[in-house]
């Protein structure tokens, strides 16, 4: 499974910003690229067959979330799902304009500025603070539930930190209150237990890309009797709640890397990926002074690692990493661009001294034991000279 | 009170726009001169206070009128 993995020359450890496509899923989109088999709703049989695969990429995605089919609307991607989830929902509720939406303090931003768009016009934003690992305060959420709340949406992980959240409460408590719950489950479908019937989930929004298949694509699994007002308007394909001609190479894509995704997970994947997460976690923690976990340590993403370091800046340890053929990240692309802690990192109490040497590694399908121990081997010292060139600046 | 040197509107985008504007802007002017930022994301108040904590830019002045945040930020550096 060699082809298609990243270069061989640079250790990947950043499979949530982006994951190689795998190269079985490439395969399969080919002919649907190159043979006209490419609109689902034209009346020959070059469309028929185009239906036929975009209803089996439906099914195969329906699989991995043990939802029904008819349930799946094929997106451009995760935040396209959120934004239709979330906005659809709202603006379907009995009073749209006056809306109450509850979510975690921990969501990604595809989330929360929906929920602060609606909140311009009106809606009523009730965030749940999270514990020092980020997982949701329950106690919150069922006094937040109390008044008319049009949605709950509660991610299934923190892309940053990793932890998992009690979906399984959550999802007793918003049925018992008769609320829609939205989750986000980016980074954990296919790698954690998640079936949207068991959990009483009412919308699912996965990527297609975070499976290992292309990116541009993404699906929002949504329950038969939940209403919803569609985001994107026009020839009322995906069951009129998402106009567009399908993108049929991409879909057909997701489908089998939703497929082998499943199938993989029945395998052990999850366990082989906690396995070496371990390794790099206890190792990195043994070698490397003032450096704790941030997130849960047990009921967290199998292939997700967050660390905060004191006294030195993450910006300069990717860069050293990024030169010594590493590819890692600080696990918010926004906090970057803004210098700006992230609001996770903030909803789970880091000093600012943390939130500015805060480090996420995510390793994937193509991750090996030796990938670890390179990391092991080169990271210590690269806190060290940068800790030690912090220290002689400050003197 | 303050006279803002610079003004810039973020009306309408949302994080993390309004900071990185505002950070593009700082860049441009001098130290001791003044920013105007007008957002209307709610989560550009705690976000710009955070922001000023970090990079050490001073937060002179924050006001609401309506929905619209106004921002003054005096560059320090």
């Amino acid at each position: 499974m060699n082809a298609g993995a990243p270069p061989p020359d640079r250790i990947y450890l950043d499979y949530a910003s982006f994951a190689p496509v795998d190269p079985r899923v490439l395969a399969v989109m080919r002919p649907f690229l190159e043979a006209g088999i490419g609109n689902p709703s034209s009346p020959h049989s070059l469309g028929a067959e185009a239906r036929a695969s975009l209803d089996a990429a439906r099914v195969k995605v329906a699989r991995l979330c043990a939802g029904t089919a008819s349930g799946v609307i094929f997106t451009s991607g995760a935040t396209e799902a959120n934004n239709l989830a979330i906005k659809g929902a709202a603006l379907a509720a009995r009073e749209p304009g006056t809306a109450r939406i509850v979510v975690s303090s921990v969501e990604h931003i595809s989330v929360v500025n929906v929920c602060r768009d609606l909140e311009r016009s009106g809606a009523v934003l009730v965030f749940l603070p999270v514990d020092g690992e980020g997982r949701v305060d329950l106690d919150a959420l069922r006094a937040a539930l109390a008044g008319d709340t049009a949605l709950v949406s509660i991610g299934a992980a923190s892309a940053e930190i990793g932890t998992l959240q009690p979906l399984a409460e959550v999802g007793r408590l918003t049925r018992a209150a008769g609320v829609p719950l939205h989750v986000d489950a980016v980074g954990a479908i296919g790698r954690v237990p998640l079936a949207v019937e068991s959990l009483g989930i009412d919308l699912l929004t996965l990527s297609s890309n975070d499976v290992y298949g292309p990116p541009g694509a993404g699906a929002l699994w949504v329950r038969p009797d939940v209403k919803l007002r569609p985001q994107i308007l026009g020839g009322g394909q995906e069951g009129g709640y998402r106009s567009g001609t399908e993108n049929l190479p991409a879909l057909v894509g997701l489908g089998v890397a939703a497929e082998i995704m499943r199938t993989e997970g029945l395998h052990g994947e999850a366990a082989r990926l906690a396995a070496l997460r371990d390794r790099l976690r206890d190792g990195l923690l043994a070698a490397i002074a003032d450096c704790r976990l941030t997130g849960a340590r047990a009921a967290r993403l199998p292939h997700h690692l967050s660390l905060a370091l004191r006294g030195v800046k993450a910006d300069g340890i990717l860069l050293d990493l990024d030169l010594a053929g590493f590819a890692a990240s600080s696990g918010s692309a926004c906090a970057s661009l803004t210098e700006t802690p992230s609001a996770t990192l903030r909803a789970i109490g880091c000093s600012p001294e943390e939130m500015e040497g805060s480090l996420c590694f995510t390793l994937g399908r193509w991750s090996t034991a030796a990938d670890v121990e390179a990391v092991l081997e080169r990271l210590p010292s690269i806190v060290t000279r940068l800790r030690s060139l912090a220290a002689a600046v400050r003197r | 009170m303050f006279n803002p040197d610079k003004q810039i509107d973020c009306t309408g985008l949302f994080c993390p726009m309004p900071i990185v504007k505002t950070r593009e802007a700082i860049k441009q002017m001098v130290a001791g001169q003044i920013l105007e930022m007008l957002s209307d994301d709610p989560a550009s108040d705690p976000d710009i206070k955070s922001w000023a904590q970090i990079t050490g830019h001073e937060l002179v002045d924050v006001s609401k009128q309506g929905a619209v945040y106004r921002f003054l930020v005096r560059k320090t550096r």
